[in-house]
């Protein structure tokens, strides 16, 4: 009869996993849909090419050698299906763990719920270079990121492996529940190389140190976009809990998707309000931007907070993201979308508000974290984008970016019965 | 025979159709603008980026009509699109050289 229950278990856990997987996976429909909106028409198929070209090379090159660093597993997943005495082994390792214990499930459905969250942390990058990059430059990025630099830090952090021998993490109060730092702060170091290396759009900071509007070109795509952004990060927080049969975690999953909601909700009011008060008129991008925001820094940690200090976290990402976007145009950044001020800047407020509501976690370890994440993410991007620049070049040439690099760089526009395309319409 | 170049505020546009088809007009055809006139633009903001609006949408008809029609069809465009507020548009007439209608390869006012 025991057996039957850990059975039961081990299938509760294991189809937890493949939904929350599922879930992240919908996000990469998430962002799509906001950077295909945020960018001009010229430039949208070219967007959502990327988008759906590096969750394909994400989930390729984690299967090949990525899932292998992080979590010392086979190379091209060997033996991921189990063997022979799988169920006898399983039955073993639950009675070993004991109900309350930690969870036990099929080793495919761990690699189906990792997986994901490499795509969600390359995906941070395409919006930022969003309108310039070339295409296949930014896809070779693609392969090394989630081949190579992401498991690296995943495995330092995640799995608890030491940083080149020097310390271990985990061991220095080091805590990121879902991946404010370990993903989104990871994703948005690897984009400010990029961006650092590409360049701002032509038009977008004029010789008169004034800032050029490049509006989106299809509002209603991105607010869909967030909104399944924001309902794909249950399952990336949610599944993070990474049990849910037994009462204890069942509990702690629920507490992690209200708090999830809670956060981005405070992130989009703050946001909407702070841009009524800064620009005279709500900015809807800005809202939305707002609600990401507050999503970013709850998943450092959502089960410990209670409701009203989640929302406020989130409220705090809001603030905090509009101001960075517009702190990122003073220096002469440009991130079409936001990308590195939610991701990055609000992923790192997310890892040091940690401490807060979780004794555990200290903030000098999650300081090092960062640096740590930071430095290496950065570093190695930089490398990989200049080699890239100097041996193929990463940005396209003037005429095609006037042009729009949906014709340049793919062939076929976005709405091509919208006659009178773009390229004469828009400021650039 | 005459052009008549007429720039109007979009949402007058079913009202000068119906008023045109009311003094005999039989074709005309419409084109999506931006303009402005006298009016000053004013700037936006996207983000926090000021970007100048001083283009506004409108739509522009075209009729081609001879010349013991022309003072009706200008009356009708002038009375359906005028709201007495700022913006309401202009009536261009210029002379028309030749018309032919492509599917019979009449000229003229035959072609009207």
């Amino acid at each position: 009869m025991e057996n039957n229950i850990f059975e039961l278990q081990y299938a509760i856990d294991t189809f937890y996993f493949l939904i929350c997987g599922a879930l992240v996976m919908w996000m990469a429909a998430g962002f799509s849909m906001l950077e295909g909106g945020l960018v001009r028409a010229k430039n949208t198929t070219e967007i959502l090419t990327k988008n759906i070209a590096l969750y394909s090379i994400s989930c390729i090159m984690y299967m090949v050698c990525g899932y292998m660093i992080m979590y010392d597993g086979g190379l091209f997943l060997n033996g991921i299906a189990g063997g022979d005495t799988l169920v006898q082994d399983a039955l073993a390792a639950s009675a070993e763990s004991g109900f309350d214990g930690g969870s036990v499930y099929a080793d495919a459905s761990d690699f189906f719920f990792q997986v994901v969250f490499v795509a969600t942390a390359m995906s941070v990058v395409s919006g930022a270079v969003a309108e310039r990059m070339k295409l296949w430059a930014f896809l070779a990025f693609a392969v090394v990121m989630t081949g190579f630099i992401y498991p690296m830090e995943g495995s330092w952090t995640w799995n608890g492996d030491s940083v080149f021998g020097l310390f271990v993490l985990g061991d220095l109060g080091f805590s990121d529940f879902a991946g404010s730092g370990i993903v989104h702060m990871a994703g948005a170091s690897a984009a400010l190389a990029g961006v650092l290396l590409l360049g701002p759009r032509k038009g977008k900071f004029r010789a008169d140190g004034s800032v050029g509007a490049i509006p989106g070109a299809n509002l209603p795509l991105a607010a869909l976009g967030t909104l399944i952004l924001w309902m794909g990060w249950f399952g990336f927080n949610g599944g993070s809990v990474l049990k849910l049969g037994d009462i204890a975690s069942a509990n702690s999953v629920a507490m992690v998707f209200l708090n999830t909601n809670t956060a981005a909700a405070g992130g989009l009011v703050a946001a909407l309000l702070l841009a009524r008060v800064m620009f005279g008129k709500g900015d809807l991008t800005m809202a939305l931007n707002g609600a990401l925001a507050g999503l970013v820094v709850i998943t450092a940690e959502p089960s410990t907070p209670t409701p009203l200090v989640a929302t406020l976290f989130g409220a705090a990402g809001g603030v905090l993201v509009v101001f960075s976007i517009v702190f990122f145009d003073k220096i002469k950044i440009d991130d079409p979308v936001g990308a590195i001020s939610v991701h990055g800047v609000c992923g790192l407020l997310g890892l040091m508000v940690v401490p807060l509501t979780n004794s555990d976690v200290t903030f000098s370890g999650q300081a090092i974290g960062a640096l740590t994440i930071f430095v290496w993410v950065f570093v190695t991007s930089l490398i990989v984008w200049g080699i890239l620049k100097a041996v193929f070049g990463i940005r396209v040439s003037e005429e095609e970016e006037v042009e729009g690099v949906d014709l340049g760089e793919c062939g076929m526009e976005a709405y091509p019965e919208f006659t009178s395309g773009g390229s004469r319409r828009s400021g650039a | 025979m005459k052009l008549i170049a007429a720039v109007i505020k979009p949402f007058k546009l079913d009202e000068v159709r119906e008023a045109l088809s009311e003094v005999g007009v039989q074709g005309i055809t419409v084109t999506e603008v931006k303009g402005f006139g006298r009016q000053k633009g004013h700037t936006e903001l996207y983000r926090g980026a000021e970007y100048v609006v001083d283009f506004l949408p409108k739509v522009k008809i075209e009729v081609a009509i001879e010349e013991p029609e022309l003072e009706a069809a200008v009356e009708a465009i002038s009375k359906a699109a005028h709201t007495g507020k700022i913006g309401d548009g202009k009536i261009f007439v210029t002379e028309l050289e030749q018309a032919i209608r492509i599917r019979t390869g009449e000229t003229g006012k035959d072609a009207l």
